[in-house]
């Protein structure tokens, strides 16, 4: 058996790919419930009821895929440039506590049509600086980029940790360490009253397709693509390499930190070190099952979205424990990499 | 002497409607030296994958020393004393010499290795024929050049009775490639036998005892290399006679380039020291020299993507200094670089997408590219430039070598340049492909731009330029005119030698 390059890929392969990965992870996890004595069927059929069996359920599926989709727009950004930013998470939290600040402290009594939009950019501004800090390191140092960003992450949780345990420690929270809130003005409109689906939602699909058409239709998008598959031939074009760099890690960043931005305004309205449940790495995940497509993106954060809330509510009636969420979402991952890999190549014996 | 050892009878291989071998059949002498001459696309290597068993043949067979070969089994081919050079080598950069030759010659399963028997074995075979090496040398502080010994050494370790080698001197400098092809020689004559592949004419003549052509999967020819010419394998391997164009008289315009004592500093490194030529409309100036001496920076400052740390460039009669890539291409100064896949294309993106990526200003509007124009532009270069093999919107990687070199020519000759910097524009193309670019270059020619032509091959630097300067270790010599120079002068001045000669070749200019 060997592996032949395919000529070309065919698009219908490339849609139907991440399904087939999506089927052989489910087929995988099914074993795995199988083992923790529930009948698979049920089970699955419970995190499809879990995750949109009523409105509370339907409604808080989509809010938690909001941040997914920004935080998986930011990978995908940045991975497309082969700018290996894994530091989301990070620039999720300083984005949520800049924002926090900024109404708390700033900007509270402004009204919210002009405080909600300056308050994202505030947080996609600060979560920009906490890019920009690596990728000057590696465009003038040569530091790889996948440690610097990786470990900024913790510096980045306990800085926040600190600030919230000090300067912006809200005094009303019975000595809880958790930020002062964001001003009444400043909380998300909801798409739907009496949930917790707010605007934040609307917000992501609709940058999902802004950086669809920045990445295909725009200069800047043929010169980053130009500058991750071939920088020295990108540099020979006349690309300038480094300014597209800075430029695509503003938006990367800016997206992560608009996560957390979106986040504080929209769901918890504080900020404490238990804000994200990893948003920032199942990003990756997210930017990957969609095999770095913008639009894809919108999807993949759809289905992680779907298994974890639906997971939550199945272990709760089943027993089975919601690891399975994780299991899932990790075998996904995998599948759609050896996928992705017969997407490129053909079998012949 | 006539002892077969290797047969190879009636082979035919097809990858879905393309035929890659169509019932091929050669044999191999004890002690003989073929050449398996054709074009890129010929056959070749596939022909040489089956002997090799990465591929299996979809019919014939292969004998070797009277016994056949079992189809798709590398190791029985290694067994059987098939030993296979690749044109890509496959070693490991980060292990040593011994290291490298070893790795595959002993079972996983044994505790240790024995590297002392690996070493006297390696050190025996390296004096036997004339292929020196340091065994505890780290692979990848070598030279291509012995690399490409280190590979063969490697063959040499199996017990390889029979050598293939896939285009050995690709990737080598003529010095490395001579003293390639004396050790073949040499090896012949102490009972090896040996296949190389390769579609130039000077080596196959000079090395093969018999040349077998190749074209369109079949063997179309059988030569004795003594008994023919390059004038009729070229016409055999492409079908038609090919003639490389030669220039015709000069009819030189006004100075458009001027570079006074140009140095490059890179690193602590002067890759270019106080470097004085110049370029006039409607004539070309050949650099010669082996790789490595500079030319690549030379390249690099006249393309906008190095500075010159002394002296000074005029373009036009302007100060040239400060232009970066993209303000050297809006004024009118073509590039072709010497890594093409490299550096001249991202082989991932579409054909209009490398077509206008160095001017992509041009195609912007607001932000914006205006990819029904790219598009246009790329249609454009494939019609007149002959591009084969995809359309504007199909990915560049699926061309072949030679088409993508027309497709970097086209980009840059479409709009008609004042300057061409090309840097072996011919390296690696079949004769036909070798034909058209040069075609195309003295059409430039003709059409007054000024021609920069970096080269290593003589033969090209003889036919298209008006005067030659040679550089080494950074250094340009003084220009000589072609028809007053012969091989060996030139080869005199790729040494360096051209002190003496100086004063006299600076009245001739």
């Amino acid at each position: 058996m060997r592996f032949e390059r395919r000529e070309q890929v065919s698009p219908i392969l490339a849609l139907v790919t991440p399904l087939i990965a999506v089927a052989v992870a489910l087929l995988l996890a099914g074993v795995l419930i199988a083992l923790a004595g529930a009948p698979v069927f049920e089970a699955y059929g419970r995190i499809l009821t879990g995750a949109f069996g009523s409105r509370l359920a339907a409604t808080e599926t989509l809010a938690r895929a909001a941040p997914l989709i920004l935080t998986g727009l930011a990978a995908a950004v940045a991975f497309r440039a082969r700018l290996w930013n894994i530091g989301a998470e990070g620039q999720l939290y300083l984005g949520a506590i800049a924002a926090a600040a900024a109404s708390a402290l700033l900007f509270g009594n402004l009204p919210g049509l002009i405080q909600i939009p300056l308050l994202f950019v505030i947080g996609a501004v600060a979560g920009m600086i906490l890019l920009l800090i690596p990728l000057w390191l590696r465009l003038k140092f040569q530091v790889d980029e996948v440690v610097t960003t990786l470990l900024l992450n913790f510096v980045a949780l306990l800085f926040v940790s600190m600030l919230i345990d000090t300067v912006l420690k809200d005094p009303m929270a019975f000595g809880w360490p958790q930020s002062l809130p964001v001003s009444p003005e400043a909380e998300l409109p909801k798409i739907i009253p009496r949930s917790r689906l707010h605007i934040g939602l609307g917000v992501a699909v609709v940058l999902a397709f802004v950086v669809y058409f920045i990445q295909t239709r725009t200069a800047f998008g043929l010169q980053s693509r130009a500058a991750g598959l071939n920088p020295s031939g990108a540099a020979f074009a006349g690309v300038p390499l480094g300014r597209t760099l800075v430029l695509v890690a503003m938006m990367s960043g800016g997206l992560a930190g608009l996560a957390g931005a979106v986040e504080v305004m929209g769901v918890t309205s504080y900020v404490t070190t238990e804000l994200s449940p990893g948003y920032g790495y199942s990003g990756i995940v997210v930017a990957m099952l969609a095999g770095l497509s913008p639009l894809g993106v919108v999807l993949a954060a759809l289905f992680t979205a779907t298994m974890f809330v639906g997971a939550d509510a199945m272990s709760r009636s089943m027993g089975v424990p919601s690891y399975i969420a994780d299991v899932t979402v990790a075998l996904s991952l995998l599948s759609m990499l050896v996928a992705i890999f017969f997407t490129q190549y053909r079998i012949r014996k | 002497m006539s002892e077969t050892v290797l047969d190879i009878s009636a082979v035919s291989k097809r990858f879905g409607p393309v035929i890659a071998n169509e019932n091929v059949s050669l044999s191999l002498q004890r002690g003989e030296v073929i050449a398996l001459l054709g074009e890129n696309g010929a056959g070749k290597t596939t022909l040489m994958s089956i002997l090799f068993g990465h591929y299996t043949a979809d019919s014939g067979h292969v004998t070797v020393m009277g016994r056949l070969l079992p189809p798709g089994r590398p190791r029985a081919a290694i067994r059987a004393g098939i030993g296979m050079v690749h044109q890509h080598f496959s070693l490991a950069p980060n292990l040593s010499v011994l290291e490298n030759v070893m790795t595959g010659t002993e079972s996983l399963w044994r505790p240790w290795s024995d590297k002392a028997r690996g070493r006297a074995k390696l050190l025996a075979l390296s004096v036997k024929f004339g292929l020196k090496v340091d065994p505890d040398a780290r692979l990848g502080d070598l030279s291509v050049g012995e690399r490409q010994r280190v590979e063969i050494l490697k063959a040499l370790y199996n017990d390889a009775k029979i050598l293939v080698l896939d285009e050995p001197t690709a990737v080598l400098t003529n010095i490395e490639a001579e003293q390639m092809f004396a050790t073949l020689k040499d090896m012949a004559r102490q009972g090896l036998s040996i296949i190389f592949i390769s579609h130039k004419l000077d080596e196959v003549i000079s090395t093969a005892d018999r040349v077998i052509v190749l074209r369109g999967g079949r063997v179309v020819a059988e030569r004795r290399a003594m008994e023919t010419t390059k004038a009729e394998l070229a016409g055999l391997m492409v079908g038609r006679e090919v003639t490389r164009p030669q220039r015709e008289a000069a009819t030189p315009g006004a100075v458009v380039l001027q570079a006074r004592s140009v140095t490059l500093r890179e690193g602590g490194v002067e890759r270019l020291k106080a470097v004085d030529f110049h370029l006039r409309a409607g004539e070309v100036l050949g650099i010669i020299g082996v790789s490595g001496n500079g030319q690549a920076a030379l390249a690099r400052v006249l393309g906008g993507q190095a500075e010159p740390s002394d002296g000074q460039i005029t373009l036009f009669g302007q100060d040239f200094t400060g232009k970066d890539v993209r303000g050297v291409v809006a004024a009118g100064i073509g590039r072709i670089p010497e890594d093409r896949n490299h550096d001249g294309v991202i082989s991932e993106m579409t054909i209009w997408e490398n077509a206008i990526l160095e001017r992509l200003p041009d195609y912007t509007r607001r932000g914006l590219v205006d990819r029904k124009a790219g598009m246009d532009f790329a249609a454009r270069i494939i019609e007149k430039f002959d591009v084969r093999g995809g359309t504007p919107s199909s990915r560049i990687g699926r061309l072949s070598g030679g088409n993508v070199q027309k497709l970097i020519l086209g980009r840059n000759l479409i709009a008609h340049p004042k300057i061409l910097i090309a840097a072996q524009p011919a390296r690696g193309l079949d004769e036909g492909a070798v034909a058209a670019v040069h075609e195309r270059i003295l059409e430039a020619r003709r059409a007054g731009t000024a021609v920069l032509l970096i080269s290593e091959d003589l033969d090209e630097v003889m036919a298209l330029a008006d005067r030659i300067q040679a550089i080494v270790g950074g250094r340009l010599s003084p220009p000589v005119r072609p028809e007053a120079a012969d091989a060996r002068q030139l080869g005199l001045m790729m040494a360096g030698e051209w002190a003496m000669e100086s004063q006299e070749a600076d009245h001739a200019v």
